[in-house]
């Protein structure tokens, strides 16, 4: 993949931490462990990198040191670099406190847009977990003129079961029509995939004027109050996606990793998902080890039974011990004769020998970082 | 630029590994998969930098792409430096000409230059095909305070095996007093591990007075050679230099053919072998391929076995190390065997006791390989070979010993 120096990215690594409150108790939204071996952020950056964008700005608001510690100095990215690469911006807020919306956070960090030579600017959260290609959506960005392209799938939405995604409705010449946010519908729909191509000029406009009015929600003054006047189009991505809006999310979207198609279509030949190297050992599997629909990471010595769970990198199972329908961070241990069903354990958890553990498939049992059982 | 170096390695990485025949066809030996998710080449080069050795010269000739390409700029070892680091030193030409490495102390020889940028009171010398853990830098201060002007490496071996080794006979005080290649009634139990510190000067010293022999013996007809252990130990005995034996303990494996190949393998599944991959202290490091986790199926029956990144298991596999990226399809056995990165084994193959080299494919029903038990005759069997890029057509069976480097 040749190198597009036309193009900044930027991801917001802590937009809607509050919807996983339990799983950002010690981090924030980007630094959620996901899929065995990965942070959500690796998606988005992920997505970058494959797509030839080089110059990529994380923007950070709090809790965000076990993100500094994954990203390093982005090498494992490929984002080490003297032109363009990884920058961190920190919170800081022009007004005080720390920022309020995305529109703020961009005002607050435009010496790092304007500086960039790019033309265009591509924003990601890290709540949406997919693997695309930007460059087809640039392509139509581009031939279109348009001020912004919103990156959106149909999909089955159901209001009572989530907390923020928005709804985009779009006229016959794809335009934006209206967006709706968490609105109480049913049905196939088009899910924002919280992702949008930006041309740099128009951004820099809307910044500015943002913040003279004192605004700060870029959904709903630009997205909502703006399509009439800005011209705001859609660009339709047919791959797997996933939104995580609450643990009972995060459980469900973990799961369907389990599932070979859309395993492959998120992890694909040749977009791979790239992720801080841990060189751990391959994974040993005792005498009387006996795995099955599982997901699992390197560093990870398995002598009991593993059911349709994922493993992340260096856990412990020990002998005669069940494990079904679980997620398990780095470095959790599970002792010998344990049965455990339906349940999440945060990053270091110990279970000792003989405990049970049960939660249920619509409600998980969350074991907080560290925990001793 | 001031650029000092207390202590430099020098890797030696250009021997062809002909013993292992298919497996080295395009790869030079260091190069080879080891262990789920290494190379060969990854022992030693972790073992540099979890000794805190940052300069490392790799000498390479034979088949050097994958070696060059896995290398790098050294980065999964740490070895990626503003001053020092690995370096891959090539043969190369110069005013008067250009020539191969010819031997072992020839290659060392031709990189005098290289060594001197650096200044170094001390030059460790590694082979490239050793499986252990060791830490270089108390083998350095056992020389320093043994005021050596040459350490070897050495293990105790049991006495039935120590004449295919080179064996050192040693005085109370670890100084060797003999030095036997091979010997047929060996005096001692102490092997060679290939492993050298020598005080560079003293190196220096030898390494010019052998080439200059060597060459004088080559314009008389005579035969000549430039080795590090024919030679250079040779000489530096004989003119009472002070030679050490550091006495190592622990896992230590030569894997230069195919059954210690599959052996040295098949010993990461023994609880009995201390060889601990999982050491968050010193760990192995390796270059990564980004895949995403292993993906254990419903037809799935793991036992016993060691599976790395970006598989997909969905048949049997039993007392097996399946490398990163293998497919094993429902209905394929896997018994007592290595599967090399990228293979994959369809629906009904079966293979045991069996090496399979990288991105090659076993087709349906193919048959390769068989256990000891299933044949009378204990000469016929041994380890079946598949190579790199091959595949074995549905049906077809390799026997057991059979080494097979084409399409069947």
């Amino acid at each position: 993949m040749s190198v597009n120096y036309n193009v900044l990215g930027l991801v917001f690594a802590s937009m809607h931490d509050s919807y996983v409150s339990e799983l950002t108790k010690s981090r924030t939204m980007g630094s959620i462990p996901f899929g065995g071996r990965y942070r959500l952020i690796d998606f988005p950056l992920s997505n970058y990198v494959n797509s030839g964008v080089s110059e990529v700005g994380v923007i950070t608001k709090s809790n965000y040191g076990s993100l500094l510690d994954h990203l390093g100095s982005g090498r494992d990215w490929d984002l080490a670099r003297k032109k363009g690469g990884l920058h961190l911006l920190p919170p800081y807020s022009q007004t005080g406190g720390i920022y309020k919306g995305r529109l703020d956070a961009l005002n607050n960090i435009w010496g790092f847009v304007e500086h960039s030579n790019a033309k265009y600017v591509i924003m990601s959260n890290c709540d949406v977990v997919t693997t695309l290609n930007f460059n087809p959506a640039l392509k139509q960005h581009m031939e279109n003129e348009a001020d912004i392209t919103l990156i959106y799938s149909k999909s089955f939405y159901d209001g009572e079961k989530s907390n923020c995604a928005t709804v985009l409705e779009f006229d016959e010449n794809n335009c934006l029509k209206d967006a709706l946010v968490a609105p109480q519908i049913k049905g196939e729909c088009n899910i924002w995939l919280e992702m949008c191509i930006i041309t740099k000029e128009f951004l820099k406009k809307v910044v500015a004027d943002a913040a003279s009015r004192n605004q700060h929600s870029f959904t709903r003054e630009i997205l909502q109050s703006g399509n009439k006047d800005y011209k705001i189009m859609g660009f339709k991505h047919d791959g797997f996606f996933t939104r995580i809006d609450s643990i009972q999310d995060y459980y469900n979207a973990s799961r369907l990793l389990l599932d070979p198609t859309k395993k492959n279509a998120l992890f694909m030949k040749n977009m791979p998902v790239f992720t801080k190297i841990g060189d751990n050992g391959p994974v040993k599997y005792g005498l009387e080890s006996n795995i099955k629909d599982s997901l699992i990471a390197d560093g990870c010595i398995i002598e009991g039974t593993v059911i349709n769970s994922i493993l992340f990198r260096g856990v412990r199972i020990g002998k005669d011990t069940v494990v079904k329908d679980c997620v398990l961070f780095q470095g959790t241990k599970v002792g010998e004769s344990c049965s455990i069903t339906s349940v999440i354990t945060d990053k270091n958890v110990e279970i000792s020998n003989a405990k049970v553990l049960t939660g249920s498939e619509t409600y998980p049992l969350y074991i907080g970082k560290g925990g001793k059982i | 630029m001031y650029s000092k170096k207390r202590v430099v390695a020098m890797l030696l990485a250009g021997g062809q590994g002909s013993r292992l025949y298919a497996l080295t066809k395009n790869v030079a030996k260091p190069a080879v998969p080891y262990g789920g998710k290494y190379r060969l080449i990854d022992f030693p080069l972790s073992n540099c930098t979890n000794s805190g050795i940052d300069t490392v010269g790799v000498l390479t000739q034979y088949q050097p792409l994958v070696l060059n390409e896995y290398i790098g700029n050294g980065q999964p070892w740490d070895l990626d430096k503003m001053n020092g680091g690995v370096h891959v030193l090539p043969p190369y030409e110069t005013q008067s000409g250009a020539s191969w490495y010819e031997g072992t102390a020839n290659a060392i020889y031709q990189n005098i230059g290289f060594i001197e940028r650096y200044d170094p009171e001390y030059v460790v010398v590694l082979g490239g095909d050793h499986i252990y853990k060791m830490d270089y830098s108390k083998m350095v201060d056992f020389h320093v305070a043994n005021n050596a002007d040459c350490t070897i490496s050495v293990i105790d071996v049991p006495k039935a095996e120590a004449s295919r080794f080179g064996i050192m006979i040693c005085d109370e005080k670890k100084q060797i007093v003999d030095f036997v290649e091979k010997p047929k009634e060996p005096k001692s139990t102490l092997a060679s591990m290939g492993i050298y510190v020598f005080s560079w000067a003293k190196l220096k010293e030898y390494l010019i007075e052998n080439e200059n022999e060597a060459n004088a013996k080559r314009e008389k007809g005579e035969p000549w050679s430039k080795d590090f252990g024919k030679d250079i130990i040779t000489s530096m005995l004989k003119d009472g230099q002070r030679l050490f034996a550091y006495e190592f303990e622990g896992y230590w494996k030569d894997v230069g053919t195919l059954d210690s190949l599959w052996e040295a393998n098949m010993d990461l599944l023994s609880p009995n072998v201390p060889l601990d991959l999982y050491d968050p202290n010193w760990k192995i490091y390796s270059r990564n391929n980004n895949y995403p986790p292993q993906y254990v199926g419903d037809n799935a029956c793991i036992e016993n076995s060691m599976i790395s990144e970006g598989s997909t298991i969905d048949g049997t596999v039993d007392f097996s190390i399946l490398f990163s990226g293998v497919t094993i399809e429902p209905g394929a056995t896997v018994n007592y065997s290595i599967v090399m990165p990228g293979t994959v084994i369809k629906s009904g193959a079966v293979v045991e006791y069996a090496i399979i080299g990288s991105d090659s494919v076993i087709e349906n029903r193919a048959h390769v390989g068989s256990s000891p038990e299933k044949i009378e005759n204990r000469d016929k069997w041994g380890i079946a070979v598949v190579g790199h890029n091959v595949t074995v057509s549905a049906e077809k069976v390799v026997e057991p010993k059979q080494i097979i480097g084409e399409n069947i």
